[in-house]
């Protein structure tokens, strides 16, 4: 089974060089610490800037630069800031190449739900909803089952849907998998998990 | 024309009314109208509708307006920072309307630019699609797929906060505290600019100006809190 960290490796051997990406909150960020060598990629933070650098040393934070999550960051010599409207337009435009996120549920057709739990405080839906629509393709990371022991890979999305149909790829604790026609499509499993306890682990159709 | 005023109240003055619909710059904390805000909140003007990113802090931007109960109704896309905000809320007292984010900045983009809707895929296929009108377009790689549309915002008033102004508003931001700033100026019927420094007209580079003074109307400078919400850092 992988850890947070071997999660966050195997989502990274999804970059391509030359990509402009956008790593959404939680493991997804652990992505950027395992960007293969040789590979260039472009962060893209969703506020209005591409080329996100990481934190910056104590004593430099500046108020004016953040990311997403509100956390404070630093510039490259790449960077490039932008406005909102500007910053989303890359994304629905379908310029962003990749979106990497964590998701409460995904169904075997690709819907994604990550944003309300009915019942529950609602925070909102921040992005999400614009990135999975826009961006070329869309990287699921996250838990295989639930803290009940549930999957969280099923037939069906019992909560809200952020997206219709978005999701190519799903990378849990157990395994990857790839939304194709008629289901899902092992890839491979995680060390020291076999392809019976992935399938066990999941309640949507694998095919 | 003067677009330059002493202070965040005067360039306010005869702009304000109750049930107004503003429309807000800033994402988080980062490149809030702070001194606009707080020259809101001594004015008391009340049954406000704001489009804007999020709501603040208890204490810090919107938040603000939310402790003397001025604001009737949110368009945001993220509330998440804000007690009071979700007290107000789940008590019936405060209306909210959820716009994705991208979405909120394109109606406010559109709504500036004279475009009443625009088709998105955004949203399609969740709530934010109940009861919009939904459209089939082929794409030239033959694709066909579904689009809601969602439409331009015009707001009575935008607020906005920029690096530096010249006194014909021309103005540049810094960094991403750009944000939502030029998009909510667009849809303003009026725009009233707060900045850090307002320079000489002539001193800003023509080719490095962000957003042209044809969108402002009304500019202050006074000191800036700009408060951090997460404060993360590396060791050297």
């Amino acid at each position: 089974m992988w850890d947070r960290n071997q999660m966050a490796e195997r989502a990274a051997q999804e970059l391509q060089d030359g990509w402009y990406v956008n790593l959404g909150i939680g493991i997804p960020t652990l992505v950027s610490n395992y960007i293969p060598e040789g590979i260039e990629v472009t962060l893209q933070s969703e506020n209005g800037m591409l080329g996100m650098g990481p934190f910056p040393i104590e004593g430099t934070e500046d108020a004016d630069l953040i990311n997403a999550g509100k956390q404070t960051i630093t510039e490259l010599p790449q960077t490039a800031y932008f406005d909102s409207a500007q910053s989303f337009g890359m994304i629905r435009g379908g310029k962003i190449a990749m979106a990497i996120l964590g998701a409460m549920e995904v169904a075997e057709n690709g819907d994604l739900a990550n944003w309300m739990i009915p019942g529950k405080l609602v925070k909102g839906m921040g992005g999400a909803m614009d990135l999975v629509a826009g961006v070329g393709r869309v990287v699921v990371v996250m838990d295989h089952t639930n803290k009940h022991g549930d999957s969280k890979v099923l037939a069906e999305c019992t909560l809200p849907l952020t997206g219709q149909k978005v999701v190519d790829r799903i990378i849990t604790n157990l395994g990857v998998l790839d939304v194709v026609t008629g289901g899902l499509k092992i890839v491979e499993c995680a060390e020291g998990v076999t392809e019976a306890e992935l399938r066990a682990a999941t309640q949507a159709k694998i095919v | 024309m003067k677009k330059v005023f002493g202070s965040a109240a005067e360039a306010l003055d005869g702009l304000l009314h109750d049930g107004m619909f503003i429309a807000s710059g800033g994402f988080g904390l980062c490149g809030i109208p702070e001194l606009l805000l707080d020259a809101i909140k001594d004015a008391g003007t009340k049954n406000l509708t704001f489009a804007s990113n999020n709501a603040g802090v208890d204490d810090f931007g919107i938040g603000i307006l939310l402790q003397t109960k001025q604001v009737k109704k949110m368009i945001s896309s993220y509330v998440g920072e804000n007690a009071e905000f979700m007290r107000q809320y789940l008590s019936g007292e405060l209306e909210l309307e959820f716009n994705p984010q991208g979405t909120l900045a394109e109606r406010m983009r559109a709504g500036g630019c004279g475009i009443p809707g625009f088709y998105t895929k955004t949203g399609v296929g969740t709530v934010i699609a109940d009861g919009k009108e939904h459209k089939d377009f082929t794409d030239s790689d033959g694709k066909t797929q579904t689009y809601i549309m969602e439409e331009g915002i015009v707001a009575d008033l935008a607020i906005v906060k920029a690096w530096k102004a010249d006194a014909t508003g021309n103005l540049v931001f810094r960094k991403t505290a750009r944000n939502f700033n030029p998009p909510a100026a667009m849809c303003g019927k009026i725009c009233v600019v707060e900045v850090e420094e307002i320079v000489p007209t002539g001193s800003l580079d023509p080719d490095s100006i962000h957003l042209p003074g044809i969108y402002v109307h009304r500019i202050i400078t006074g000191a800036h809190e700009k408060r951090i919400e997460q404060r993360t850092v590396r060791s050297a």
